[in-house]
């Protein structure tokens, strides 16, 4: 990687609700090609600062950049070809209810208004094979879908515009063992083929150990640890000891030979 | 290497199509450039003139080809006629990602049905049994709050007087002060309106009967129904709606409290006792504006306008009214909970049932009325 722009970078940030801080001084730099999972306790603000990247919220201070770019100013024009970079999964889908898995798929890429209706459904077909759901599946309404479904689709989604950079918030949450262990292969399969970054924020550890590159523990409003698992399940700190430290984790960080 | 900017790209990294023709062979397109989406938007009409124009029979070299994403393959892909050519120099990993697509076949599949001939007819079918849908499903809900009714008769412990009484706070007294004004004001307009014609037939203190039974046997109770219906009936359909879409009602079944003794007889109670209540606030309302422009108007006073009031008006017609009001509010909390129990789990849906409610409920008002004054004709009248 050549001129290496971190995709995600964060200085200084602080927000806050109200008079309660969440973040404070936190500092995050994520590169080119990184799988990076966020983890941190319950309340401890992790999608807030999933929402502060997606530029869905203003931090109270510091800076937010991605692809080296202020998310807003520069006209709308500008926030929206930012915005097509990346693709977002949200913990619950957050599908259009009243459009078709079909539409669902295909609303950014009509939004793009340069694409005939006949290159869309083919993309559209492409993206469902891609997260393994069938043809058939495209004319079903969200409310139809089983729960792993859901989150196919909404990953079919994000990457209808075949994104640089993928954020994913809680993407095994929900998903019986089988299911979130295939997510986790096809996510994992989709980037090595199409080369993303990809932040994850997750509680499951299997999820973590099995896609990550790295890991960036939240706790105490900041980043308190940052880098490659086998590095951070090292460092000394009340959280990262109980989250790494409990029986469940330990055996599968055996498992995968990082203990 | 750093993905370019959609609006700054290299000149390197532009799509770009190169066609050379060799001599008596066929020709030979050579790809260079980014084929992404963001590359090839800006200039996707040039470049699909530029494909198209291109025989079946070409060879293709896309080896010069920097990065090639889904929607660059698929654009590729239809311009080769959906299947690879014969003669294909790519990358490895590319023609991998071809190969892909050919083992989707994204071509065949076409989600759109043909319209069938006879539409007209399928579509006047399907609203037949949509109505009958409709109806079938209300008298359900009907007996269903009958049934209830029942229950609760025999076990008073189970009447949800909580729900209730909150029901009746949400859908009357809250109603009260934007009921009040629109009462107010059409008792105005209608006072101003017969007496300029009164006053033409010397007929002045006629104005009395007229505001008296127009509005404690007609306008009252409409106007109450109307404004409860948008105001209230709105309201329950939403909220019915919603608790469909996020498995409220489901939670609550499955708690062992049915759906429609907590949720619907309540608010078909509340509205059919609030109702009459509202019939009366509106009607003294309307009565006094329309004393009130009736004393600025014409000679006719405070005190000859009430005591004409009870001769004018015989009691009858107070019944009649309080009546509607009761039959109005059941029809307007049956209608908006038939309607919010029947939305589907999408935003869409949500908006359409909500919509239908209301106009359903003010379409059942004014129809119910019309019977009831054909029904009531001989009664109440001096």
């Amino acid at each position: 990687m050549m001129g290496a722009a971190p995709v995600i970078e964060l200085r200084g940030v602080a927000n806050r609700f109200g008079r309660l801080w969440v973040h404070r001084d936190l500092d995050l730099l994520i590169a080119a090609g990184e799988l990076v999972a966020l983890v941190g306790g319950s309340g401890s603000g992790k999608t807030t600062l999933l929402r502060a990247i997606l530029g869905l919220l203003t931090p109270a201070a510091g800076e937010v950049r991605v692809f080296g770019e202020r998310l807003s100013g520069g006209g709308q024009r500008r926030e929206r070809a930012l915005r097509r970079r990346f693709g977002v999964l949200f913990q619950h889908g957050a599908l259009f209810s009243a459009l078709t898995v079909f539409d669902n798929i295909a609303f950014q890429l009509r939004e793009l208004r340069c694409l005939d209706e006949a290159t869309i459904r083919d993309l559209v077909m492409l993206k469902l094979d891609m997260v393994e759901l069938l043809p058939r599946h495209a004319c079903l309404m969200p409310s139809e879908l089983s729960g792993g479904m859901v989150k196919r689709v909404a990953l079919a989604r994000a990457l209808a515009l075949d994104p640089e950079l993928l954020l994913l918030d809680e993407p095994t949450a929900g998903l019986d063992p089988d299911l979130a262990d295939g997510f986790v292969g096809l996510i994992r399969a989709l980037e090595r083929e199409l080369g993303l970054t990809v932040l994850l924020v997750t509680h499951d550890i299997d999820t973590l150990v099995a896609l990550s590159t790295r890991v960036a523990v939240l706790a105490e409003r900041r980043i308190v640890g940052y880098g490659p698992i086998a590095e951070v399940i090292g460092i000394d700190h009340p959280f990262i000891r109980s989250f790494f430290g409990s029986d469940r984790s330990r055996r599968i960080l055996v498992e995968a030979g990082l203990r | 290497m750093v993905r370019a900017r959609a609006a700054g790209l290299a000149d390197a990294d532009l799509p770009r199509v190169e066609v050379t023709t060799r001599e008596g062979g066929s020709g030979r397109v050579t790809l260079t450039g980014r084929w992404t989406l963001a590359a090839i938007t800006p200039r996707i009409a040039e470049l699909r003139q530029q494909l198209t124009a291109i025989g079946g029979d070409a060879e293709w070299d896309c080896r010069g080809v920097g990065a090639l994403d889904s929607a660059g393959m698929i654009i590729l892909w239809r311009a080769w006629g959906q299947r690879l050519p014969q003669v294909l120099e790519a990358g490895a990993e590319h023609r991998r990602a071809f190969e892909r697509i050919l083992v989707t076949g994204t071509g065949e599949k076409s989600a759109v049905a043909p319209r069938r001939q006879a539409e007209w007819l399928r579509d006047a079918g399907a609203a037949a049994l949509d109505f009958g849908g409709h109806l079938a499903d209300l008298l359900a809900l009907i007996g269903r709050v009958a049934l209830d009714m029942l229950h609760v008769a025999r076990h008073p412990g189970d009447m949800p007087w909580r729900e209730v009484s909150a029901n009746i706070y949400k859908s009357g007294v809250r109603a009260m002060p934007v009921i009040a004004l629109v009462g107010a004001m059409v008792g105005v307009v209608l006072a101003y309106l017969s007496a300029l014609q009164l006053q033409r037939l010397g007929a002045d203190l006629y104005i009395v009967d007229i505001l008296g039974l127009g509005i404690v046997r007609e306008l009252g109770p409409v106007l109450a129904a109307l404004l409860v219906a948008g105001r209230s009936g709105s309201a329950m359909t939403a909220q019915l709606g919603v608790m469909r879409v996020t498995e409220e009602i489901d939670a609550l079944a499955t708690m062992g409290v049915p759906r429609s003794l907590r949720l619907v007889m309540p608010k078909v109670i509340a509205l059919a006792v609030a109702m009459p209540l509202l019939v009366l606030w509106v009607d003294v309302l309307a009565l006094a504006g329309g004393m009130l422009a009736a004393a600025a108007q014409i000679d006719v006073g405070h005190q000859v306008f009430l005591d004409r009031l009870p001769k004018a008006v015989p009691v009858a017609n107070l019944w009649i009214g309080l009546a509607k009001g009761v039959i109005f509010g059941i029809l307007v909390a049956l209608v908006a909970c038939h309607f919010g129990l029947r939305a589907r789990p999408n935003t869409e849906s949500l908006a359409a049932n909500t919509t239908a409610s209301v106009v359903t409920s003010i379409t059942a008002v004014i129809l119910v009325d019309a019977m009831f004054a054909v029904a009531t004709r001989t009664i109440g009248v001096p």
